[in-house]
């Protein structure tokens, strides 16, 4: 039974120029210690989508779904208090922003300690052990005197060991990391993605890794699944997903990357991601698809199987010989 | 083709740090001993984490702080308070942040002719021609001139930063991570855009970046810089297959490669960045290194060597 189930997870948010549909129909399974990896660009709705799961989202969205469980138990009917039980311990969330997601206001050994007391029965004794044992286990020095510190006296890479610390405090079964590195220097997100897949494979726990950098994909997860405009375009095991895409997004945003780059002039996207006033009828990607046809224009696409990807495509890549990525190779035109 | 643009020797800025009336302060040096020149038509590219000096090197090279030490020359002429007037509009910055850097308030086209009518160029006839020039040659529409910043997406927004940026017809456009807060799709367009400018124009950039995949894609040279110093600077193809400084080595293999297949043998630097204000007396990288040794702690590395220079008492096999 899969750890995390999702089924066609809808989000709208009340706006003021009518509502903004930022998850749209997004289907997700988690098994139990898996990695999975959610890449998109902004405004994917990859954040919003695991916010939703967490029940992290302020009063004006809408969340509705077919299925939304957890470990067998189902997440839209939980009271307040039953959620707040869950969350937290079973499983946790960490942010992009270390230093803002802690409250400057208080020690990082309150912080860590408050997790503890509201969810283990722990006397205060054994809390303060347990904290100086998981400051320990996300590698930071010194940790009994780190735990009298202010988040403020601590640099942003130390700020996200504590957060990851704050995170596995109950062993959660599922972690999940949004974009845990972005604000991070490289040698930093380095160590900090190293502690991510030291800690799953001690823990069993399962991750969710939320980001847009297709190289920290390739090297955390296992699986990936593909968010563009709020919908799931492709679900894939990391080494089928990087040798052959087969959504015609997922190909242009491999293609795009400077490192697989074979000429000077790099093969782009044309065109942007469609606003909440000119999503498209059929396919969401169509505007900006070089394979897009009437079909796609007028017509959702269809999920297609496993085999293929997942794809969310009316003409998916790879179904024969192995094609040449289809990025619009036009150079930096004007975009619509 | 190769005009020098730009010549920096032995640059460096102090920063007086706390103090006050009766106490005295402590000096950050924030950027120490920078060597470097860049021609017309070519790109130099400063990579280095957060603390290395890159921004403070941005800041000097724009003449928007004087140095403290050494000599800095745009065009053959020593840059100094008095000669700024007059070298300024050859050397434009482009930012990181395109919502941060434009003014809401301002159309399109006002914020295009600002630096000329700042600098007393031409008349409204010609200023508005100028203005559509521009935009034609970033990749704007005649249409988004009435438009303001909001209305555009961020890539966009980086387009109207860079044609704000080449009004003045600058010599050196300083690119501040151009591309950072972009998404991926959009990166490689602006990326491409800056390809396009410098062969047509003959700019010379000073390409500032922390993302190692997209120097390696424009860079002609790379400057890897730690704690306000140069570790190691030389040709791109050169410094990415056989990196010599340590740090060079270790920064390479920190970058995630997109290839699921790539194993990187990785180094793992232990610690932190130390803090600016407390650069160690020796080589200031010896606290995280994994070759360090005694003189290392004590003797601090010149940068030595002629296209290829590394400032390392034990440079890695070249």
């Amino acid at each position: 039974m899969p750890l995390l189930q999702v089924r066609n997870l809808t989000v709208e948010f009340a706006t003021a120029a009518g509502p903004f549909r930022a998850v749209d129909g997004v289907d997700l399974e988690v098994e139990p210690g898996e990695v999975l990896a959610i890449v998109g660009e902004s405004g994917s709705g990859k954040s919003v989508a695991m916010l939703a799961v967490m029940g992290l989202l302020p009063w004006t969205a809408t969340v509705s779904a077919d299925e939304l469980s957890f470990d067998g138990q189902d997440l839209r009917r939980l009271t307040p208090r039953a959620r707040r039980r869950l969350v937290g311990k079973d499983m946790a969330m960490i942010f992009q922003e270390p230093m803002s997601s802690l409250n400057p206001c208080f020690t990082v050994g309150f912080q860590v300690e408050e997790v503890l007391a509201e969810h283990l029965r722990l006397d205060r004794r054994a809390r303060h052990r347990r904290a100086i044992e998981l400051l320990e286990q996300v590698g930071i020095p010194a940790p009994e005197e780190r735990l009298a510190a202010f988040p403020h006296q601590l640099s942003g890479g130390m700020c996200q060991r504590v957060m990851i610390a704050i995170a596995i405090a109950c062993r959660p079964r599922l972690l999940i990391a949004d974009e845990p590195t972005t604000a991070l220097d490289v040698t930093i997100q380095a160590q900090i993605l190293a502690l991510l897949a030291d800690l799953q494979a001690e823990t069993g726990m399962a991750l969710i890794l939320i980001t847009h950098d297709m190289g920290v994909v390739a090297e955390t997860a296992r699986r990936v699944s593909v968010h563009y405009a709020g919908q799931k375009v492709e679900d894939q095991p990391v080494l089928e997903l990087f040798e052959r895409p087969r959504h015609p997004y997922t190909a242009a945003l491999l293609a795009a990357l400077p490192e697989r780059a074979t000429t000077r002039i790099l093969p782009t996207i044309p065109g942007v991601v469609p606003g909440q006033h000119d999503r498209p009828a059929g396919c969401l990607f169509a505007p900006r698809c070089s394979r897009a046809d009437q079909l796609c224009r007028t017509v959702p696409p269809p999920v297609l199987p496993p085999e293929q990807g997942r794809a969310r495509c009316h003409h998916p890549l790879g179904s024969g010989a192995p094609e040449a990525a289809p990025a619009g190779a036009a150079p930096s035109g004007a975009p619509p | 083709m190769s005009a020098v643009v730009v010549e920096a020797r032995g640059l460096g800025r102090d920063y007086r740090v706390g103090g006050g009336l009766l106490r005295e302060g402590r000096v950050v040096h924030a950027l120490a001993e920078a060597s470097f020149s860049v021609e017309a038509g070519r790109t130099l590219a400063v990579v280095g984490e957060s603390g290395c000096g890159k921004s403070t090197l941005a800041r000097l090279v724009t003449m928007i702080e004087e140095p403290t030490s050494g000599r800095l020359e745009i065009d053959g002429i020593e840059a100094r308070p008095q000669s700024w007037a007059k070298l300024r509009s050859r050397v434009q910055i482009v930012f990181q942040d395109p919502y941060g850097s434009l003014n809401p308030r301002q159309r399109v086209g006002a914020i295009l002719a600002e630096p000329l009518v700042v600098n007393r160029r031409g008349g409204a006839g010609e200023r508005a021609a100028r203005v559509a020039a521009l935009m034609d040659l970033v990749g704007l529409r005649p249409e988004h001139r009435e438009r303001y910043p909001h209305m555009f997406s961020g890539g966009q927004r980086q387009r109207i930063a860079i044609a704000r940026a080449l009004v003045l017809e600058p010599r050196l456009l300083v690119l501040d991570e151009p591309v950072s807060a972009l998404d991926v799709s959009i990166r490689s367009q602006i990326l491409n855009l800056l390809i396009e400018l410098q062969e047509r124009l003959g700019l010379a950039y000073l390409f500032i970046s922390h993302d190692l995949s997209v120097v390696r894609h424009v860079a002609d040279a790379v400057m890897v810089m730690y704690l306000g110093r140069t570790v190691e600077a030389g040709p791109k193809e050169e410094l990415f297959r056989r990196p010599r400084h340590p740090y060079s080595k270790a920064l390479l293999s920190a970058t995630p490669v997109a290839d699921p297949r790539a194993r990187p043998e990785r180094i793992r630097l232990e610690g932190e960045l130390p803090s600016p204000l407390a650069v160690p007396p020796g080589c200031p990288f010896a606290p995280r290194c994994w070759k360090v040794r005694a003189v290392c702690r004590e003797v601090r590395p010149a940068l030595e060597g002629d296209a290829h220079r590394v400032a390392c008492h034990f440079p890695e096999e070249g």
